[in-house]
């Protein structure tokens, strides 16, 4: 009853760690497994940048943009669905645990709902796309001419990246509990938002983009504080403050990604049988 | 033969159940198709012909990538994926059972998949991507033909390609590790991930000519008629040889699992 209120706030942390360590375990007990999906998960993604750079052996310049930069844009954007995806990216399963009713038995453990889902089937070798966007971010780090302002706009960056698509992974997977069987519709905005995110916006057309500022922000990912971190005027014309306005938009994200968490929570009904 | 057919059928009215999951994955097809789409554009502006493609060849491309995605099961998927988890629970052993070829039932159940996503995930995609940007069609019914012709091989060689994968879980019992890289090597070297025709040349011409090739580029190829007479009957020859030989390693990797199976269910 009186417990301090830091250590009730982190207990939910606490609960998804011992949740998450049971996984490791479980995972490592096929160490061939384990261990070429690591490294598969590293390839899989280095073969992607391999892609980009292709592309760039016919071209200089992608929208006015340099490969380097272009590795600036598609790292921030990789490591943020990176370490969403792999401290939540389980919460895609959610309309496999409505079907198959294992949901209920969730609901009836003392452990937060989300926190479970989130936990179930922790997957640590996500870590291998963490790694590989690290590595495209840090070559991308070259073309940025550095100062303690730009230095914190890029944690600051990484920071909004993850929570943007963490709350994009909760929110469209919320879907799930109206139709159970349409999972693939949030990787249109998840996997959709890093896709797109991984070229200049100034490919698409400045209606898209304008869209992608106000109504589905993935634009500050990485699109603005890019812009920032090499000191560029925004190509649409739009005001210089968005450029450092990216943790807004992201605890906006946060609030709606609760409100349809919870929406779908209570329309939840068992399967019944 | 009506024995190959019912089993397809079936397959085919089995995924057709799932509408939500269809609906939805048309959905998320369109969406990588326009911001592919626009990113192709700019490379195409910046380098026009860039690998003998202009661009309308290019969005074409991106257009009919997203209508073979789920058709030849270049992610995973289809019935080899049920094989994969029969495996590990050791009900393997009643398709074993079967008067009918394991490899048969399998291959025909997946050619009724892939016709049914070819009609829905495969088609609703082109037409979108025809409303919204300026696509090409096959410019007669003879190319028509040989575009169906050549997917239907890229089916059965991306067949074989699960069905190793899969069969690999009759030692490690858990595939799933494998499966990514094939899955890697599927995107990359099939033209998805960015098209062979402009990849470095010799990385190119080896491309070309590996089995992956058939999953996409070789059929767009076709369509877009960057293939014409003898090149066509050349990609087609080169899927068939590829679907024949793959299906006899099949065949060979199947014998020597049988025999685990014997040894480890006694």
């Amino acid at each position: 009853m009186a417990e301090p209120v830091p250590a009730r706030a982190l207990e939910p942390v606490r609960l998804y760690g011992r949740i998450a360590r049971m996984w490791i375990r479980a995972s490592l007990a096929y160490p061939v497994s384990f261990w070429t999906m690591t490294i598969g998960a590293f390839f899989t993604t280095a073969l992607d940048f391999v892609g980009v750079w292709i592309l760039f052996g016919t071209i200089d310049g992608l929208g006015g943009f340099g490969l380097q930069e272009v590795a600036l844009l598609y790292g921030a954007s990789g490591i943020g669905i990176g370490v969403a995806d792999l401290l939540i990216g389980s919460v895609e399963q959610v309309g496999q645990h409505v079907r198959t009713g294992s949901l209920d038995v969730m609901l009836v453990r003392p452990v937060p709902l989300l926190v479970q889902v989130c936990a179930d089937r922790f997957q640590l070798r996500r870590l291998g796309r963490i790694a590989q966007a690290s590595a495209v971010l840090a070559y991308g780090f070259g073309a940025v001419d550095w100062s303690p302002a730009r230095l914190l706009v890029a944690i600051g960056m990484v920071l909004t990246a993850s929570v943007v698509f963490f709350c994009l992974f909760v929110t469209f997977a919320s879907v799930q509990f109206w139709t159970a069987d349409s999972s693939e519709f949030a990787n249109a905005f998840t996997y959709g938002g890093n896709v797109l995110t991984q070229y200049p916006l100034t490919v698409f057309p400045g209606e898209l983009v304008k869209m992608l500022t106000f109504v589905l922000p993935v634009a500050f990912v990485n699109w603005y504080p890019c812009l920032y971190l090499l000191g560029r005027d925004d190509p649409f014309g739009l005001p210089a403050w968005l450029q450092v306005a990216g943790p807004l938009p992201a605890l906006l994200l946060c609030g709606v990604a609760a409100l349809v968490w919870r929406a779908g929570v209570r329309h939840y009904e068992s399967t019944g049988s | 033969m009506s024995l190959w057919l019912a089993i397809a059928r079936r397959a085919f009215r089995r995924y057709s159940t799932y509408r939500a999951a269809t609906l939805s994955g048309i959905f998320t097809n369109c969406v990588f198709g326009v911001i592919y789409s626009y990113v192709y554009l700019a490379v195409w502006a910046a380098a026009p012909g860039a690998g003998g493609y202009s661009s309308q060849d290019a969005v074409t491309y991106v257009w009919l990538g997203q209508a073979l995605i789920m058709t030849v099961a270049l992610w995973g998927g289809g019935t080899t994926e049920e094989l994969a988890e029969r495996i590990r629970t050791g009900d393997v052993v009643i398709d074993l059972y079967r008067p009918v070829g394991l490899i048969g039932w399998y291959l025909a159940g997946d050619l009724g998949r892939a016709a049914y996503h070819l009609l829905t995930r495969g088609l609703v995609p082109l037409l979108v991507g025809a409303l919204l940007f300026d696509i090409s069609a096959p410019d007669g019914p003879v190319t028509a033909v040989a575009v169906l012709l050549s997917v239907a091989l890229a089916v059965v060689v991306s067949f074989t390609m699960r069905f190793l994968v899969a069969a690999l879980a009759f030692w490690l019992l858990d595939a799933t590790g494998p499966r990514l890289l094939a899955v890697v090597l599927a995107t990359f070297l099939s033209g998805m991930a960015v098209p062979l025709v402009i990849f470095p040349d010799g990385l190119r011409e080896v491309a070309l000519v590996l089995p992956w090739a058939s999953f996409l580029q070789t059929p767009a190829d076709i369509w877009l008629g960057e293939r014409t007479g003898w090149s066509t009957l050349g990609g087609l020859g080169l899927q068939v040889f590829w679907a024949g030989a793959l299906l006899a390693l099949c065949a060979v990797v199947l014998t020597r699992a049988t025999r685990k199976v014997v040894v480890q269910g006694g």
